[in-house]
């Protein structure tokens, strides 16, 4: 079972000074559509993708993906396997137009001799058009990414990361600070793509995560809580007292 | 547009043996030397975000490994030497005696020594701030080591009293002219082969590298590998202007190599704008124009005027000279585009080169 598994973290340890940002973890991904983590804040989220990722590195346990141990490999390695992750805050690179941005992400090769070239093959070249038609900037292609707004600045960065056609693509809040209609559409897009890649997202936006339909599971404190379908989880007395106690009680007295 | 300025720029390059006075000529053409460097550190400072304080490091690399062979060909033992009591020329002495060795050796040392630093510093993940700590260190450090190894270096005094290169009089007016022309054509090539570069996808990840290293990096990209080349090409750049400056005046010491120069230098691209390639050639010209003009009025005044000069540019031109230009370039471009009832290209390019201009106050940072 493991071995088809697309990526495996096992009894993987995450500590800060002591604190353990992830508990002997252990989460599977077998592969193919669309995975939602939750969990309160401090829950461990993001240190799960930045394990992943590379950006920190357990103390304890493996993260295997695709077969491959890959909990000490250099991050840029990681990323040539086909994980991409989309970071909370919009990391784009505002010295580049919105074009070259997307070009930095599209382009294939990654060493210096075969980038001593202007311009891009056609392929990627297709591969910019296609993304900047998607996310709506075909329009600002010109202007430094420095000068975009937030929300398109998210969808820029999410852009980046689409168009590199990962394996594993990782979602950190991806509908921090959109409104409600542009949350709708990004689920939307999110489903689009699960159906040819890998998604993992995480979000604290309950009504976004009931948009994606996907299965749930629920993180406290470093460790896997529940795994289920989103109105099962919704209803597990330990998962509403660690998480969604509070939004529900509030609900409640709301009605 | 750009075009036109180049134009210009080399017209004017080679008008000028005809107008100004040889000893003028002398001095512009150490200038151009000097210009050279500066194309370095507009690379891997305002492309790559690599703050380097000791590119005189780099410069006197060039600079020592031409003059040891030109002190070789004048006194065949050098002459300091013998007053320092060295009776046998020290084992790395000996191939500079070969011309084609020490050309070599005025990109190859400077380069591999860059490129050796780079591999240490970037694997490491060293950014920022302490890159522009280790390399000044290093400037000191190298200084230090000339002046205290006397007996092979020349000491404080440096490499001087050479007068000939490959058969050739170096005080002869026909050499220096062609000398000039030398200098001339270096730093023309090397702008375009710089202006080529960094339109190339190499060039804007090093854009991209200084702009969010951890984006590059989660895209798959390795920025040490990146961030060590530019560090090189400065390093090239910067033995090529050394040994051309040290032809040009016929001497290189520790007091050219040192923290000082290399603060200079970047002082000087500041002042022209370190993200074009033209402000870096500009500015360094300007302030050793005006470090001549200051220096020989008022012996002491220099270092006021060029700590001055560098305030007034982080404050009010944070893209020195180069940003003052692109922004009367972007409102020439607003005005046309009024008049032609705002043909579309030029719209857009007009857009463009002002969202451009206004990047000057936006944040850096991932």
């Amino acid at each position: 079972m493991g071995a088809e598994a697309l990526l495996q973290l096992d009894h993987v340890t995450v500590s800060f000074n002591g604190f353990k940002a992830l508990n002997e973890l252990s989460y599977t991904i077998v592969g193919g559509g669309l995975k939602v983590l939750i969990g309160p804040n401090g829950s461990g989220k993001s240190t799960l993708l930045d394990a992943v990722i590379g950006r920190v590195r357990p103390v304890e346990g493996r993260v295997v993906y695709q077969g491959r141990d890959i909990t000490a490999m250099p991050e840029h390695k990681i990323a040539q396997l086909g994980i991409r992750r989309k970071f909370q805050a919009p990391g784009v690179l505002n010295g580049l137009t919105v074009e070259e941005n997307v070009a930095v992400a599209v382009r294939q090769s990654k060493g210096i001799w075969r980038n001593l070239r202007t311009g891009l093959p056609n392929k990627e070249k297709a591969k910019v058009e296609e993304v900047l038609r998607l996310v709506e900037l075909t329009d600002k292609r010109l202007i430094r990414a420095s000068h975009l707004g937030h929300g398109e600045k998210q969808w820029l960065e999410m852009g980046m990361v689409m168009g590199c056609e990962p394996d594993l693509l990782l979602l950190d809040e991806p509908t921090s600070g959109m409104t409600p209609s542009e949350t709708t559409f990004t689920a939307k897009l999110v489903r689009q793509l699960a159906e040819t890649t890998t998604v993992l997202v995480i979000d604290h936006d309950m009504s976004f995560v009931e948009e994606l339909g996907a299965p749930v599971s629920v993180l406290h404190q470093g460790r896997l809580l529940r795994e289920g379908a989103m109105e099962t989880i919704r209803n597990d007395p330990e998962v509403v007292s660690v998480y969604l106690g509070r939004a529900v009680t509030k609900t409640d007295a709301h009605a | 547009m750009r075009w036109s300025g180049l134009i210009l720029a080399a017209a004017l390059l080679a008008a000028a043996p005809f107008v100004i006075s040889p000893y003028n000529l002398s001095l512009l053409g150490r200038f151009l030397a000097l210009a050279i460097l500066g194309l370095g550190i507009a690379i891997v400072w305002g492309y790559a975000g690599i703050l380097s304080l000791g590119q005189g490091v780099f410069f006197g690399l060039g600079g020592y490994a031409l003059a040891m062979h030109l002190k070789l060909v004048a006194d065949g033992f050098p002459d300091f030497m013998v007053w320092n009591g060295v009776e046998s020329l020290p084992w790395w002495w000996t191939p500079f005696s070969n011309p084609g060795f020490a050309l070599a050796m005025v990109v190859v040392a400077p380069t591999a020594v860059a490129v050796f630093l780079g591999v240490l510093f970037f694997r490491r993940r060293v950014t920022g701030v302490y890159i522009a700590l280790i390399t000044q260190a290093l400037a000191l450090a190298f200084a230090t080591l000339l002046i205290s190894q006397q007996g092979s270096t020349g000491g404080f005094n440096g490499l001087t009293n050479f007068n000939t290169f490959l058969g050739m009089k170096l005080s002869a007016p026909h050499i220096r002219l062609a000398l000039y022309g030398v200098t001339a054509a270096f730093l023309v090539s090397g702008f375009l082969a710089m202006r080529w570069m960094t339109g190339t996808h190499f060039g804007k990840m090093l854009v991209a590298i200084r702009d969010g290293e951890n984006r590059v990096r989660f895209l798959g990209y390795d920025p040490s590998l990146y961030k060590t080349a530019a560090f090189g090409i400065s390093a090239l750049l910067a033995g090529v202007s050394g040994a051309l400056f040290t032809l040009h005046l016929g001497v290189i010491s520790p007091a050219m190599v040192g923290v000082l120069p290399s603060i200079e230098m970047v002082i000087g691209v500041a002042i022209g704008g370190r993200e074009a390639l033209g402000g870096a050639v500009f500015g360094t010209v300007f302030m050793n124009i005006l470090k001549d003009r200051v220096s020989s009025a008022f012996p002491n005044a220099w270092l006021y005027v060029v700590g001055a000069m560098f305030v007034l540019v982080v404050i009010a031109l944070p893209r020195g000279f180069a940003g003052l230009a692109e922004t009367a370039a972007a409102s020439r471009l607003r005005a046309l585009g009024r008049l032609r009832g705002k043909s579309a290209p030029l719209a857009r390019k007009a857009v463009a080169v002002e969202v451009a201009e206004g990047a000057v106050t936006v944040e850096r940072g991932d």
